[in-house]
């Protein structure tokens, strides 16, 4: 497993570690992130957030595959990828909006290749196999990166889009963040495999295994998978071992489906800390500084807090919006009948 | 061009020929035009509607792809996505099952998901439907389960001409549509088709035969059905105005409701299974919005609640046949 810095923050001289520049950016990502989801406890409870999964404990696996892209590379995230999506540049206003079901979230950002949450389980790797094949065809440098659990690996279209991308050399990056848990099922009861980056080579594509609490090397091993993607060298598959800290979604009770004994250990091993400790220990960080830009993280979010808060509610009859570039004489009809409804 | 613009130059053509020219003329018209599915390259499909596309436009635009058939509907979702128009071919319509995930999650969701921030201007072809003596699980129609997914265009043609001009229709449509082909019609009929850009607007029911007595209202392969039941009426002095509706989604009430204010009486014919069926929505909005107007309960003709019968000797009993459909037009003038 590929690891750049230990949980200590020491560095493990595997391979070269990004410039301090690099390193600093993504501990502000991170932060971000984590910002994002800690809050996010705070709205759902307070009624101003809807059910939303959070990933507290995976910022690293998150963070440092995002980081790696462009702005006119794909990101295919899946419902627990808030991180990953906020690190590629979605609006945190937006990213609210989604997870309140407000149409401010749907429409995605015109200057962005992300797509919504993905609900239905690994139907979003064929996907970016297909966008990236367009992007080839095109003849772009462009990539498309999906994300998929360890749970959701096991469903036939992740089987089927790592064929499809190693058979057509689609420019693809596949994450795999296994993290240890699919709602109460544990890997382990998953599949019998223990190391699911092995699965590339039955696809004859290269597969990579990475410490995903490590954000330097998820971001290391992207990178280098995504440049083989930009000079036509084909797809790879990242697993990043992280952990499920968190429960499932904000409404799950994970006490009724695992021990302290499964969850241990994963606290000293937490992305941010170890980022955190590496960096004081280099120098490159301050108690001040950092301080410094926690105060940023949190006045950026309270501002797109407010700018969400401002988003007005939908109307009825926007449901049935966006369904045809031209409504069907049904949908006009069945408009209509919303319409008289409201105003009976 | 529509079908209602002057036709110049025609050419004789089976309904797979004319398939095979929609697709070679929107592959020349537009680069972003891609065709892809299994067989469809070098061996030009196995009903031959691709044949030679691969030589003329290289095997980027048109291409094989392996044995799996939600990540052609899947990757051809992504491609979509990135602006290209991607043609997918499912090899027969009782082969679309394991993509059906794709289909019911995605295909029609992704421009109301993304507040049309993203659409899919895509095409998904299929052979289907019986009365060729297909092995098992070859000759479905699985149609109605697409017209009940929103956001899904529903294409079933029934004469070459009509094949070609929906076709290309579709390809040039910016949302999703599934496009039936009657297996049993691909190569039994023969007519004269427009020559170069030719196309039919989707919505648009074509009025097959006019007559004032009965409405049947059919699409697909059962349109020929119908017309020899028509044919078997008219000597028994019934005027039987044959509807083929062309497209399901959208579908055009307008003109089934014309007819039925007319004749007064409805038989609706399909070969999928009874319950369920989009028979059963035409009959619904026939009964919601022209009740005053029937002066016979509405009869459907369909196919059963059993799979489609592996048995080629008793096939027949089930896809709906002439003898059939006459029983029904008579029972409906006799009420």
């Amino acid at each position: 497993m590929f690891q750049l810095i230990a949980p200590d923050g020491t560095v493990t001289g595997a391979g070269e570690l990004p410039d301090p520049e690099t390193r600093l950016r993504l501990y502000h990502q991170m932060r971000r992130a984590r910002h994002f989801d800690e809050r996010g406890w705070v709205l759902y409870r307070q009624g101003r957030l809807g059910v939303f999964p959070p990933f507290g404990g995976m910022e690293a696996s998150q963070v440092g595959t995002a980081a790696a892209l462009s702005a006119d590379d794909w990101l295919f995230p899946t419902y627990r990828d808030t991180g990953a999506a906020l690190t590629l540049g979605l609006p945190i206003a937006r990213t609210l909006a989604y997870w309140r079901t407000s149409p401010h979230g749907w429409s995605m950002p015109e200057n962005l290749k992300v797509l919504p949450f993905y609900i239905p389980i690994a139907t979003q790797y064929p996907h970016a196999v297909g966008a990236a094949l367009a992007e080839k065809r095109k003849g772009t440098k462009n990539v498309a990166m999906a994300y998929i659990g360890d749970g959701g690996s096991s469903e036939g279209d992740f089987h089927e889009a790592l064929n499809f991308a190693g058979a057509l050399d689609a420019p693809c990056v596949f994450i795999l963040q296994n993290n240890g848990w699919a709602i109460s099922v544990p890997t382990r009861t998953q599949t019998k495999a223990t190391n699911l980056s092995r699965r590339a080579e039955g696809y004859g594509i290269p597969g990579v295994r990475v410490d995903g609490n490590d954000v330097l090397a998820t971001y290391h091993v992207t990178r280098e998978a995504v440049e083989r993607a930009r000079r036509g060298e084909g797809p790879t598959l990242i697993e990043t071992v992280t952990y499920r800290v968190k429960p499932h979604t904000v409404a799950d009770d994970p006490s009724r489906y695992r021990t302290d004994a499964d969850n241990e250990g994963w606290d000293a091993k937490d992305p941010v800390l170890r980022l955190k400790a590496h960096l004081m220990n280099e120098g490159l960080m301050t108690e001040d500084s950092e301080a410094a830009l926690l105060k940023e993280v949190a006045d950026e979010f309270e501002a797109a807090l407010q700018e969400a808060d401002a988003y007005p509610d939908p109307q009825p009859a926007e449901i049935l919006d966006h369904v045809f570039a031209e409504p069907t004489p049904q949908l006009r009809r069945q408009r209509e009948q919303i319409l008289s409804e409201e105003n009976a | 061009m529509t079908a209602t613009a002057a036709r110049t130059e025609t050419r004789t053509m089976t309904m797979v020929a004319a398939i095979n020219d929609a697709l070679d003329i929107a592959l020349q018209q537009d680069d972003a035009v891609h065709i892809f599915g299994e067989d469809v390259g070098v061996m030009g499909g196995v009903f031959r509607a691709t044949d030679g596309l691969q030589a003329r436009y290289g095997a980027e635009r048109v291409f094989d792809t392996p044995l799996a058939e939600a990540a052609i509907v899947g990757m051809g979702i992504g491609m979509g996505l990135a602006g290209l128009k991607p043609v997918a071919e499912i090899q027969f319509a009782g082969f679309l099952y394991p993509a059906l995930d794709q289909v019911l999650s995605h295909l029609g969701r992704y421009r109301h998901r993304t507040r049309s921030r993203y659409h899919l201007p895509m095409v998904v072809r299929a052979p289907y439907g019986g009365g060729v003596h297909t092995p098992e699980q070859h000759a479905d129609s699985p149609e109605a389960i697409l017209a009940h997914t929103p956001g899904i265009k529903v294409v079933i043609p029934s004469t070459p001409a009509d094949a070609k001009g929906l076709l290309l229709s579709a390809i040039n449509d910016p949302d999703p549509v599934f496009f039936f082909e009657a297996i049993k019609l691909y190569r039994s009929v023969k007519e004269d088709v427009p020559v170069g850009d030719y196309r039919v607007p989707l919505g648009k029911a074509r009025i097959v035969t006019v007559g004032d007595d009965v409405t049947v209202i059919c699409y697909g392969g059962m349109v020929e059905v119908a017309q020899k039941a028509a044919a078997a009426a008219k000597t028994a002095g019934i005027g039987v105005e044959v509807i083929d509706l062309r497209t399901l989604v959208p579908l055009d009430t307008d003109t089934i409701l014309a007819s039925v204010q007319k004749t007064g009486r409805v038989v609706v014919v399909t070969e999928a299974p009874r319950t369920g069926g989009f028979h059963s929505e035409i009959s619904a909005t026939i009964a919601e919005e022209a009740i005053e107007f029937l002066r016979a309960p509405i009869i459907r003709v369909t196919g059963f609640d059993a799979p489609y019968p592996p048995f080629t000797a008793i096939e027949d009993v089930y896809r709906p046949n002439a003898v059939r459909v006459a029983r029904a037009i008579k029972a409906a003038m006799g009420y």
